[in-house]
């Protein structure tokens, strides 16, 4: 079995507990930290490491730090556990099962970014999350891990947990900003970046829980360590969240580069038995779909790209030759209906739209000319959306309808389900 | 207003630099014990945060996790995303409906229970993922919805 860097609570029992994680070499990445490195060391190390942000994006860590005006002003981390795109399950794992490794992370990276105060923004579903990170935060204080004066070194550190209350777009970085000042999560107008002027209009940096999770083995192993992993542009480990019709769904973490035939071969089992790939969603609900003919493309940054897709946040659901795509994208998009803010319109009511003809189309109902109307209405949504949740509700769309168009005009032409997908009035009203 | 949501004002301001932060603390706090935020708890959480009543009904409509109708004594979320409708989401929440005789987003007469859909609840692997009371509770397959009602979770 290959070790574990980032779930490393899948090797250790009870590593959610302070005992044990410190017995397993816990927090000791901290003090070399403390020891070894001054703040602006720290940076240079990350962005020698190459590590990208795990959110989604994939912007570089070390580059996003250096943006924090040298003002004086006192500074902010806020880590983004707001984890709800579909198909992503790896910052509840991290969070649920090994809540030290992050405020470790926390700790390292406040160190470095030279902020005093931090927040972790928790997923309001995630009950459990929370209480975990809340009870591993009260045992570092407990320690001297956290607060004033840390070990002695001078550096003091003022760490909570925030808890959202249901809403996806609060994991965009403005939007979630808002939330921790007490508003409606609605997404702010940028630039000024968090960077400039975030959590109270003060320079803040947010990064996402899987990106902070790398620091402590950072520290422990160099960033060389990391950079022999993966790629040259993407270096270094992700978790991929594997979900659908796959034997063993689960989080995986793999080098950077993986062929996605291993990943859901290997790592995940394959298919369930007697079933083949038609089309796979690598990177969460708003990438566009890989073929299977493309099971081969690295996954890596890059080299999604250049296969028409993102690897965004890892959130992999492998669907079979039994999906119905058009109910699949019906329930994708239905989700971004549910999920928009409201603030601009071509996302409020794009998203309504297409929900509605999705499903017409699904039941049987569709007319020729809604296959067009699809097109239309994600055109005047692409790239004209206040923030980029409009456009994250076409990824799947919009290739769904270039790959299986066939698939969407039978649906029309026949008056039904071709797969002969049990429909039920429950769900989507 | 209950006599110790003063004190749990207080104690959320206390937290945060700026007092506005405090505000979604509170509601969780105070959500937790009424099970939801009735239109007098709604004034007594802006009397308590100094801010209008128009502005807690503006954040708590906002969030779909802050109930502003009576729930259930369990509150039971279905997960519909995509993961999870592929494992048969759909037809759990049919046969929850048809168990309990209301639908989704209802409560039932005797305040058992209140049925929900919840957008991916990043729990994929465990597909068809359900919460009672925000507790993870799954696989649930569709024909287990006894499994589901009698589950016993922590408060």
């Amino acid at each position: 079995m290959t070790q574990h860097y980032l779930l490393r609570n899948r090797d250790v029992q009870d590593i959610d507990q302070f005992d044990v994680y410190e017995a397993n070499g816990g927090y000791a990445a901290m003090k070399q930290a403390f020891e070894t490195f001054k703040p602006e060391e720290l940076v240079a190390m990350v962005k020698k490491s190459g590590l990208r942000g795990r959110g989604g994006a994939g912007f570089p860590t070390g580059m996003k730090w250096g943006f924090l005006p040298k003002d004086g002003r006192s500074r902010y981390l806020v880590v983004n556990s707001d984890e709800a795109e579909p198909g992503t399950f790896k910052d509840r794992e991290l969070i649920e099962e090994n809540p030290h490794q992050l405020i470790e992370g926390i700790i390292i990276s406040s160190y470095a970014t030279e902020a005093s105060e931090a927040y972790i923004y928790c997923r309001g579903e995630f009950r459990r999350g929370a209480e975990q990170l809340k009870r591993a935060v009260k045992e570092a204080y407990d320690h001297g891990y956290l607060g004033t004066n840390i070990l002695g070194t001078g550096f003091s550190l003022e760490l909570k947990v925030y808890r959202g209350a249901g809403a996806y777009i609060c994991g965009e970085e403005s939007a979630l900003l808002e939330s921790l000042e007490g508003k409606r999560g609605n997404p702010r107008l940028k630039p000024p970046f968090p960077a400039v002027a975030g959590l109270y209009g003060g320079p803040t940096v947010v990064n996402n829980v899987e990106t902070i999770c790398n620091l402590p083995p950072l520290v422990t192993y160099g960033a060389e360590w990391y950079t022999s992993m993966g790629t040259d542009k993407s270096p270094g480990l992700k978790i991929m969240s594997v979900s659908g019709r796959v034997k063993r769904p689960g989080n995986y973490e793999i080098p950077l580069g993986t062929p996605l035939r291993t990943l859901i071969e290997e790592y995940a089992g394959g298919l369930l038995p007697g079933h083949t790939v038609k089309a796979v969603i690598p990177g969460g609900s708003s990438v566009p779909l890989l073929m299977p003919d493309q099971l081969d493309t690295p996954l890596d940054y890059e080299s999604i790209v250049k296969a028409g897709s993102m690897l965004g946040s890892g959130g992999c659901i492998v669907l079979d030759e039994q999906v119905c795509i058009v109910g699949a994208t019906a329930r994708l998009v239905k989700f971004y209906r549910e999920e928009s803010c409201g603030k601009c319109t071509p996302c409020r009511e794009g998203t309504y739209w297409m929900t509605d003809v999705l499903d017409r189309v699904e039941m049987g109902k569709g007319e020729p000319r809604d296959l067009e109307v699809l097109a239309d209405v994600a055109d005047n949504i692409a790239g004209k959306c206040f923030c980029p949740l409009g456009d994250a509700s076409l990824g799947v769309l919009v290739s769904a309808l270039k790959h299986f168009r066939h698939e969407f005009e039978a649906h029309v032409a026949e008056h039904t389900c071709p797969m002969g997908a049990r429909l039920y009035d429950t769900v989507n009203h | 207003m209950k006599p110790e949501w003063q004190e749990w004002a207080s104690q959320a301001k206390a937290e945060f630099p700026q007092a506005n932060s405090a505000l979604m603390p509170l509601m969780h706090r105070i959500q937790l014990v009424e099970g939801w935020l009735s239109d007098e708890t709604i004034q007594d959480i802006a009397d308590l945060m100094g801010v209008t009543v128009q502005y807690v009904e503006s954040v708590a409509s906002f969030y779909s996790l802050f109930h502003r109708e009576p729930v259930g004594k369990r509150v039971i979320h279905v997960c519909v995303g995509l993961s999870c409708a592929l494992a048969g989401s759909d037809e759990l929440m049919h046969n929850l409906e048809k168990r309990l005789h209301i639908k989704e987003g209802q409560t039932t007469a005797d305040g058992a229970y209140t049925l929900l859909e919840a957008e991916c609840l990043a729990a994929c692997d465990k597909a068809p993922m359900t919460q009672i009371d925000l507790r993870f509770v799954g696989p649930i397959r569709p024909e287990d919805v006894d499994t589901l009602l009698n589950k016993e979770v922590p408060s």
